[in-house]
C-alpha cells in the first residue's frame, strides 16, 4: 500500500505574528516556521498504518519554512521517502493554489492513500484535504481520528468527528484523501541524538514545480484582537491575583 | 450571477443544528438588504417536516434514503447539481464537521472561491464583507466577497439564534437528482456514541478548565483539588485531551462539549476559535494565561497575566480559606 502525507508550514504562533505595512498581509519577517500541527497528525497516522499493514509512506512539503528539518523528523519517524516541493513563491499562497500544486506533483503516482491535516491555522480559502479531492475527483473524509483498512487495501474503514463526543464509521473506498484531526496516539518524539543520525544520511529529494496563476480572495485588512480587550485584567504578584479572583468569586457567590 | 443567499442545512438525529438556526436569521437579513430570495438546502431521509421550521423564502429538498446520513461525496454530489444552474451569491454553511468537507470540496468542483473561519457578514455600500479568523484567533481578515458565488463556513455561535417561533412556511421544490446515483465511494457504517463518561461537565456549575499550557499530566492533580474545592470539575482544551491525559468526555469546543458554567476558569488555554466556541456562553469567565496577547483575553471577562501553574495552588488555597471564613 502507497501512502502519501502531504504538509505544509505555518507560523509558530508562540512566536507571534505581525501585520505588514500593507495592513493586508502578515509579515514575514515576524514569522518562523514550523510543521502545521494537525500535518503532523497525518504523519503519525501514516507510520501507525505502516506498523500494522505493509506500505510506503512519503511526505511531500512545499519549500515554505524550513522545511529540510521537518522533513528528515518524517525519515527519523518512519517515512519511507521525502520529497521538497520547489515552488519559487516567497510566502505561502492560498490553500486553492497549494492544492493545484499538489495536484500537479501527485499526477502519474499512484497512492492508495492520501492524508493531510484537516486544517491549519492559516487557512482563510477552505482547507488543502478537501481542495485536492475536489481537483482529482477523489472521495474526502475530514476531522478524521482513526484509520483502519479493510479488504486488503481496497478500503479504509475511518471514523468521523462530530460535536459532544460522537464520532461517525464510515467506510471509503481507496484511493481517498483523508484530512486527519488526531492521530490514533499522540505524534511520536524523536530524540535528537537519533535525529542527528538520520539527518547525516537523509535523503530529501527535490522537485520543481511552476506554480499555477496564485487564486486568492482580496483581502481588505488584516486586524488583531486588541490586547486584554473585554477583560478586566487582574495583575500584581501571585499571591496578590489569587486574593483578587477568590474575592471576585465571593462577590458573586461563588465561594461554597 | 444572481443575489440570492443560500444556506446549506445541518440536522442530527431528527432537529436542526442550532448553526443552521443561526445561519437563517443572519440569511435573511442579507437576502433583505440585497432584496433577493433565501434559500435553504435541506438533504436527508424523512425530513421534509424540517422545512417549516426555517424561516427562509425557499426550500431546496432532497428526501432520499441515500441521504439518511451525512457523507461527504452523497452532499456534496447533491449540493453540485443544485448549485449548477442557480449561482446565487453566497451559500452559508457551518464551520462544522459537515460544512467543512464540503466547502473545500464543492469550492473545488464548481470552481468558485470560498472562506473559512468566518465571524461577521455585513453589507457596506451595497458591498458583502465576510470577517474570519485565523491563527489560532490572533489576527481578523477581513474580505471583499469576491463577485462570483462564493461559499463560506461561519463559526457556530458567531450569530445569534432566533426565537423559536420565527419560523416561516417556504415554498418547498424538490432538487433533480438522478434516479439513481453514480455508484457512491463512501458509505455509512454506524454512529459511535461517546464514552460514558465520569462526569457529565455540561452540567457542573464551575469548570476548571486546562489546556497545553498545564505542561505536563503531573499538573492535574493540583487542577482537581482546585474543582474540588469550588465545586467543580476539570475539563480541557484538545491538546490535553489528544494526549491522553484525560478522556474524550472532558473535552471542550467543537469536536467536544458545549458548556455554559456559571464559572470557566481556563488556565494555560490560547482561546482558539474551536475552544472558543464550546464555551462562550459561560456566565463568568477567568482566563489566566503567561501570553498577555492570548486571544482568550479577548472575550475573557476576567484575566491574569501569569504562570498558571503557580496560581493554581495559591487560588486552592484562598477559596479554601473563604469558603472556611463562609462556613463559620
Ligand atoms: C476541526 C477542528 C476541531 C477542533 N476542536 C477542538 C475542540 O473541540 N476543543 C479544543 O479545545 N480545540 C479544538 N481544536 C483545536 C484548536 O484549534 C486549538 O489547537 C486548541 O484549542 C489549542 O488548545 P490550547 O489553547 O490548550 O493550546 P495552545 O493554543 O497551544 O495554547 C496554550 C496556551 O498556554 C499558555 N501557557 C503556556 N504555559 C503557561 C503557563 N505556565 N501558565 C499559563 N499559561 C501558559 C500559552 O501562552 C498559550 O496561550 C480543533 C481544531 C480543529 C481544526
Amino acid at each position: 500500500m502507497n501512502i502519501a502525507v502531504l504538509t505544509k508550514q505555518v507560523p509558530d504562533l508562540v512566536e507571534g505574528v505581525e501585520i505588514d505595512s500593507t495592513g493586508k498581509a502578515v509579515d514575514p519577517d515576524s514569522i518562523r516556521y514550523i510543521l502545521s500541527e494537525s500535518d503532523d497528525h497525518a504523519l503519525e497516522e501514516a507510520v501507525l498504518l505502516k506498523e500494522r499493514t505493509p506500505a510506503r509512506v512519503e511526505m511531500f512539503s512545499l519549500d515554505t519554512g524550513e522545511v529540510r528539518d521537518t522533513l528528515c523528523m518524517a525519515l527519523a519517524k518512519g517515512a519511507d521517502r521525502v520529497v521538497l516541493i520547489r515552488t519559487g513563491l516567497e510566502t505561502l499562497p492560498s490553500n486553492h493554489t497549494v492544492a493545484k500544486i499538489f495536484a500537479s506533483v501527485l499526477q502519474g503516482l499512484s497512492f492508495d492513500l492520501i492524508l493531510t491535516g484537516v486544517r491549519a491555522i492559516d487557512d482563510l480559502d477552505g482547507s488543502l484535504g478537501g481542495l485536492l479531492a475536489g481537483y482529482l475527483n477523489l472521495p474526502y473524509v475530514g476531522l478524521v481520528r482513526k484509520v483502519e483498512m479493510a479488504d486488503g487495501t481496497s478500503m479504509a474503514i475511518v471514523q468521523k468527528e462530530y460535536p459532544g463526543g460522537y464520532a461517525a464509521e464510515l467506510e471509503v473506498k481507496l484511493p481517498a484523501v483523508l484530512g486527519i484531526q488526531a492521530a490514533e496516539q499522540p505524534p511520536r518524539y524523536v530524540p535528537v541524538s537519533r535525529l542527528r543520525q538520520v539527518m547525516k544520511t537523509a535523503k530529501v529529494e527535490e522537485k520543481e514545480t511552476t506554480a499555477p496563476e496564485p487564486e486568492t480572495v482580496a483581502v481588505e485588512r488584516m486586524f488583531k484582537p486588541e490586547e486584554g480587550m473585554g477583560a478586566t485584567m487582574f495583575s500584581g504578584t501571585p499571591e496578590e491575583i489569587a486574593s483578587q479572583i477568590v474575592g471576585l468569586f465571593s462577590e458573586r457567590r461563588l465561594v461554597r | 450571477m444572481g443575489k440570492d443567499i443560500w444556506v446549506v442545512a445541518e440536522h442530527f438525529q431528527g432537529h436542526l443544528n442550532d448553526i443552521t438556526l443561526e445561519l437563517v436569521a443572519k440569511g435573511r437579513e442579507l437576502a433583505q438588504a440585497a432584496e433577493a430570495k433565501l434559500a435553504v438546502v435541506l438533504l436527508g431521509s424523512k425530513v421534509k417536516g424540517l422545512a417549516s421550521e426555517l424561516a427562509a423564502d425557499v426550500v431546496y429538498l432532497v428526501d432520499r434514503p441515500e441521504f439518511r446520513e451525512f457523507t461527504p461525496e452523497a452532499y456534496c454530489a447533491a449540493l453540485e447539481a443544485a448549485l449548477k444552474d442557480a449561482q446565487p451569491r453566497a451559500v452559508l454553511m457551518g464551520s462544522t464537521s459537515v460544512g467543512l468537507d464540503l466547502l473545500s470540496m464543492l469550492s473545488a468542483r464548481i470552481a468558485c472561491p470560498c472562506l473559512d473561519n468566518c465571524t461577521r457578514l455585513e453589507v457596506r455600500d451595497g458591498r458583502l464583507f465576510a470577517t474570519s479568523q485565523i491563527y489560532g484567533g490572533k489576527l481578523f481578515v477581513e474580505v471583499a466577497v469576491p463577485e462570483a458565488t462564493t461559499l463560506i463556513a461561519v463559526i457556530p455561535g458567531s450569530f445569534p439564534r432566533p426565537e423559536a417561533s420565527a419560523a416561516g412556511r417556504p415554498e418547498v421544490q424538490d432538487i433533480p437528482l438522478p434516479a439513481t446515483l453514480p455508484e457512491l465511494r463512501i458509505k455509512f457504517r454506524k454512529l459511535i456514541e461517546p464514552p460514558p463518561g465520569d462526569v457529565d461537565i455540561t452540567q457542573v456549575p464551575v469548570l476548571v478548565a486546562v489546556g497545553r499550557g498545564i505542561q505536563n499530566p503531573d499538573n492535574l492533580p493540583m487542577a482537581e483539588k482546585l474543582a474540588e474545592v469550588l465545586g467543580g470539575a476539570v475539563c480541557a482544551s484538545r491538546p490535553v485531551i489528544d494526549q491522553g491525559w484525560l478522556p474524550l468526555t472532558r473535552q471542550v469546543g467543537k469536536s467536544g462539549m458545549t458548556v455554559k458554567p456559571k464559572l470557566y476558569l481556563a488556565f494555560g488555554i490560547s482561546g482558539a476559535p474551536e475552544h472558543w466556541e464550546g464555551m462562550k456562553n459561560s456566565e463568568l469567565i477567568v482566563a489566566v494565561n503567561t501570553d498577555p496577547k492570548a486571544p482568550i483575553f479577548g472575550g475573557a471577562h476576567y484575566g491574569a497575566v501569569t504562570d498558571a501553574l503557580e496560581l493554581i495552588p495559591l487560588l486552592t488555597e484562598e477559596a479554601r480559606k473563604a469558603s472556611m471564613k463562609k462556613a463559620s
